[in-house]
């Protein structure tokens, strides 16, 4: 089997601040189309590792390929592999003093230096997408959590990412409004996009997911289909800890 | 003489030629003020020790030298070392100089300010860290330092009176070289206390319609 089919290669991360050890070396390849969702308890790594592949945060050891081009120490050239990795955050990170439309397009207009007219059509575009174009003039501050995250996902796709990460999309969300925005991941996943997902929310993972890691500790402990995950008796901690949720979700 | 002729046919035509050094002197030094005042906060937030190092100090200095002394150094100090400058250009670079720390602080404080995801986020993009200051960053910020940015504004229109020290003739200066000669000490100063408050009211107003022009909501 050809490494040329991962459109993602992740090689044996490791990261530590100071002598507490986050990463103790996650690999996992990626197919085009596929969702990946890591699941596991919180501080076990998972955002660090989505940071060490867009190289937010530099991995101590480990390598990141995107369609076999090296992303890690590639220099000044990171600037182009973010552009084609998107990432989205659980506090949206939104640009406080741009519009809606105007936080989807300003990459496009300085990173990727398109003229304004094809800039705003392609911004306006991505927020049809996810069903914001009415809100296009609203500054974030005018927006619900789950409108600003469907804006941060427009502003993701606008870059035309090979992958997207996402990093607990959700979490700052209510649940009326985590069902809108995981309703356009799910329309995105359907499309064929490329998504590594963070998330707790374990429908989303069991519906969605071509694969899900269980991570604990700086280590993807457990991973598998979903169908796998439910059946399986070997998945016994990811089980677990997904049985954990439910109780408490049900509380 | 009748107060009124004094002041349409002597002090008001002095007085003019004066406000115009004035304004003069503030038009020329409050853009490179605020520019270098821009250069030296983001220079000392983000940039590396080498260049946040010196330029703390030189904020430190412009904070602890009295303004009046810098323009003694700058207009009567320096052509020992065979550097001339006019009554104007000296009161110019002085005023810039002090324009510019004070500036910074604001800056520097509203830059602080913005908070961390911006960059992040920005960053995730593909922009470059300099393309996420000037397009992220700092917009934020200078919105957040109009108001200081304002007072300090208002206190170089004061201060450019000092000038006078330096024998340009100012607005603050050609009312006393009128009031020495004619003895007419409070009809005059009453009067270019009044031009300032103007200048000042003026600025003020002018600062508040950029505020809300800028203002974005929170
Ligand atoms: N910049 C940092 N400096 C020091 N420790 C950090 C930093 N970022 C994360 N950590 C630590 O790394 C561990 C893993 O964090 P994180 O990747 O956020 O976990 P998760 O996303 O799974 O909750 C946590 O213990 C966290 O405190
Ligand atoms: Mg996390």
């Amino acid at each position: 089997m050809g490494a040329d089919k991962y459109i993602l290669r992740v090689e044996d991360i490791h990261k530590a601040y100071g002598d507490r050890e986050v990463l103790k070396g996650v690999s996992f390849n990626v197919r085009k189309g596929e969702t990946k969702v890591f699941i596991g308890p919180s501080g076990t790594g998972k955002s660090t590792l989505l940071r060490c592949i867009n190289q937010l945060t530099l991995p101590d050891q480990g390598r990141v390929f995107l369609n076999d081009e090296e992303v890690t120490n590639s220099g000044t050239r990171i600037n182009y592999f973010r552009q084609k990795i998107g990432m989205v955050f659980q506090n949206f990170y939104l640009f406080d003093h741009l519009t809606a439309v105007r936080n989807v397009e300003v990459a496009l207009l300085k990173v990727k230096k398109m003229d304004a007219a094809a800039a705003r059509e392609k911004a306006l575009e991505e927020l049809r997408r996810v069903g914001m174009e009415d809100w296009a003039d609203h500054y974030p501050a005018e927006l619900s959590g789950g409108q600003a995250q469907r804006v941060s996902i427009a502003r993701a796709l606008a870059m035309d990412p090979d992958v997207i990460l996402f990093d607990e999309p959700t979490s700052a969300l209510d649940p009326e409004l985590t069902r809108e925005v995981l309703e356009v991941m799910k329309n995105l996943a359907r499309q064929g996009m490329t998504m590594l997902v963070v998330t707790h929310e374990m429908g989303f993972a069991l519906s969605v997911a071509n694969e899900v890691l269980f991570m604990e500790h700086g280590k993807v402990v457990e991973r598998g289909t979903p169908a796998q995950l439910l059946n399986d008796p070997a998945f016994t901690r990811t089980k677990n800890f997904i049985g954990k949720f439910r109780d408490y979700n049900e509380e | 003489m009748d107060t009124f002729v004094f002041l349409t046919t002597i002090l008001l035509p002095a007085l003019f030629d004066g406000l115009i050094v004035t304004l003069e002197l503030i038009a020329t030094a409050a853009p490179f003020g605020l520019l270098a005042g821009i250069g030296v906060a983001v220079g000392r937030t983000y940039g590396s020790r080498w260049i946040s190092l010196p330029l703390r100090g030189y904020v430190a200095f412009i904070k602890g030298c009295p303004l009046l002394l810098l323009l003694f150094i700058l207009y009567f100090g320096l052509p020992s070392i065979g550097i001339r400058l006019s009554p104007f250009l000296a009161s110019v670079i002085g005023f810039i100089f002090c324009n510019s720390a004070y500036n910074s602080e604001y800056i520097r404080g509203a830059l602080l300010s913005v908070k961390e995801g911006q960059m992040i986020a920005a960053q995730a993009l593909g922009m470059s860290r300099w393309q996420s200051i000037r397009y992220i960053i700092l917009p934020q910020a200078l919105r957040r330092a109009i108001p200081g940015m304002t007072n300090e504004f208002i206190y170089l229109i004061k201060y450019s009176s000092l000038a006078f020290m330096i024998t340009a003739v100012e607005l603050t200066g050609a009312g006393k070289l009128v009031a020495t000669k004619y003895f007419l000490f409070n009809e005059t100063f009453v009067v270019i206390a009044i031009v300032y408050l103007f200048l000042v009211t003026v600025t003020t107003v002018a600062a508040n319609m950029l505020e809300k022009k800028f203002a974005v909501p929170t």
